[in-house]
């Protein structure tokens, strides 16, 4: 199985959110990145697959320089190569996609067709739901979203999909596009070893141009209101009549 | 003309939406019937909605369905919006931790709308039904349900006691599931707990987990992260105990208990034992 799986960088955003002066993106001077958590998903469960039945696993970001980070982090959990489109500015929906599909077509020319695309099924930060379903049209591919269970076997894909009460379940011919949600299983963490080895494997980095976005963001806003005054019930063991009190008030309890 | 996309007449996201197509221009709506097939379905509404605005819920399968109707029509798709004047709008990012304000460059309008974030419309619906083309199409074959072992579950239940890094293990979960037992309340647990295998990702709460809506969330040990609020947000009420008072949950809060949740967990317990005569 060839496998592309798709990452974005995104901050860790902590306990509150804080933005630059001009309103356009989060304040990030003190803090650490990572890849969006659904995509960390994505590629542990690439690497399995390929782990099992052999094949390669791809990595592609479209994203600064700094993302060839989580590019290497990818690596450390499996993942024998890197294609990074660069870029420093935010695209919209549409542009990512028709990006993500020419890189994967690209690529496709020069080694072969993947056999599964994964993508996230919505990023951490910009959530426009949708990334993944416009390259599967882009491509000319079927598309199942949402998963939180995968197996493949035989050139079809058994996909479940999160759904309320449960789980839908599709059965898809691959080549197929994918995009998934955490908890589709626990991905691992490196070894030392493993990020070593990372630094050697191959990465393609290219410059791209951004489109005019179609869903242009002006600016981004702090939603207001959000912080209560709690009252305190007290401290300790001893709070615990007044907080039974409190359930009762509530009549939970 | 808005088409407003609803998952059934009386599907409360639905109705919101059609809050925000009603808020566009003149609304008609649709239904569709049969199998989910997202991709069949958002031809069906393609077709139907000829060169009207599109809006739907934004549900799972509401983001999923205009995500397609957007690809077929190559239109920007704004998701989860929360209000719209004229050709800007306002929609939320980081699972309703932040908003942005965009401009759709789109002489058709293609949204979703932010769950809660309009009334219910009470319009009286003849809603027009659909019937979507499913041949070769990708489409739901089965639906499995997960072994509950009758528990209530997290997205249901009236009550969530939930843990974060402060209970310290997996074992430290015992002393939060007696509480729960008591209350006919659901456990949850933050990200950190399940990215630590503490506690199955069926349990999480938040953004890449469940988002839940219960009459009290009771917040263990947990910090109070975006990740996290994005999820239990929808809370009437939100009971923290935590050991460090500069908690960020805390701002989150109404009420808060300060201190070891190893001590007051089991106190609270004991406590409503002896209020129910047990």
């Amino acid at each position: 199985m060839r496998i592309l799986c798709c990452v974005k960088r995104v901050p860790i955003t902590g306990g509150r959110m804080v933005l630059t002066a001009d309103a356009q993106a989060i304040e990030t001077k003190h803090l650490g990145f990572t890849i969006s958590p659904h995509e960390e998903c994505g590629v542990e469960e690439a690497v399995r697959i390929v782990e099992a039945g052999g094949g390669e696993v791809v990595v592609l970001t479209l994203g600064p320089e700094e993302a060839a980070e989580q590019i290497r982090d990818c690596m450390a959990i499996g993942a024998d190569r890197g294609i990074h489109l660069v870029s420093s500015e935010e695209w919209d929906a549409q542009g990512t996609a028709a990006a993500i599909a020419d890189a994967i077509r690209a690529d496709s020319e020069n080694t072969g067709p993947f056999d599964l695309i994964v993508m996230g099924n919505e990023s951490a930060d910009a959530g426009g739901y949708q990334v993944g379903i416009r390259v599967a049209y882009a491509l000319g591919l079927p598309v199942v979203t949402g998963l939180k269970g995968l197996a493949v076997d035989g050139g079809r894909a058994r996909c479940e999909q999160e759904a309320p009460g449960g789980r839908d379940v599709y059965d898809v011919a691959l080549p197929a596009v994918v995009t998934v949600k955490e908890g589709l299983n626990l991905p691992r963490y490196p070894s030392v070893p493993a990020k070593l080895r990372a630094k050697s494997k191959p990465l393609d980095a290219r410059a791209v141009d951004r489109p005019a976005s179609q869903l242009e963001k002006l600016r981004l806003v702090v939603p207001e209101g959000s912080r209560k005054q709690a009252e305190i019930l007290g401290e300790g063991r001893e709070a615990a009549p007044r907080v039974v009190e409190v359930l009762q008030q509530l009549g939970v309890a | 003309m808005t088409l407003v996309v609803l998952e059934s007449a009386d599907d409360e996201l639905s109705r919101q939406a059609l809050t925000l197509g009603e808020s566009l221009g003149q609304a008609r709506t649709v239904t569709i019937e049969g199998p989910y097939a997202p991709a069949a379905w958002a031809a069906a509404i393609v077709e139907a909605a000829q060169g009207d605005d599109i809006v739907g819920p934004g549900s799972d399968r509401g983001n999923e369905v205009l995500a397609h109707v957007a690809a077929q029509l190559d239109l920007p798709l704004a998701a989860n919006v929360t209000d719209v004047r004229g050709d800007e709008l306002t929609r939320i990012r980081w699972g309703g931790t932040l908003l942005e304000e965009a401009r759709l460059h789109s002489d058709r309008r293609l949204m979703t709308a932010a769950p809660f974030a309009f009334a219910p419309s009470n319009s009286l619906l003849q809603a027009q039904v659909l019937a979507p083309n499913l041949d070769g199409a990708v489409a739901v074959v089965d639906h499995v349900a997960p072994d509950t072992g009758g528990k209530v579950s997290l997205a249901d239940a009236k009550v969530v006691v939930s843990g974060g890094r402060g209970v310290g293990s997996a074992e430290g979960f015992a002393i939060l599931e007696e509480l729960a037992a008591l209350l006919d309340a659901a456990v949850g647990c933050s990200r950190v707990v399940t990215s630590a295998g503490w506690r199955p990702h069926s349990d999480q709460v938040g953004q890449t987990g469940t988002k839940v809506s219960p009459d009290l969330y009771i917040a263990c040990g947990i910090s109070g992260a975006t990740q996290h609020i994005a999820g239990c947000k929808g809370a009437k009420a939100l009971l923290a105990i935590n050991a460090d008072r500069e908690a960020t949950i805390f701002a989150h809060a109404d009420y808060a208990v300060i201190g070891d949740l190893h001590e007051i967990v089991p106190a609270i317990t004991a406590e409503l034992r002896k209020a129910k005569g047990a």
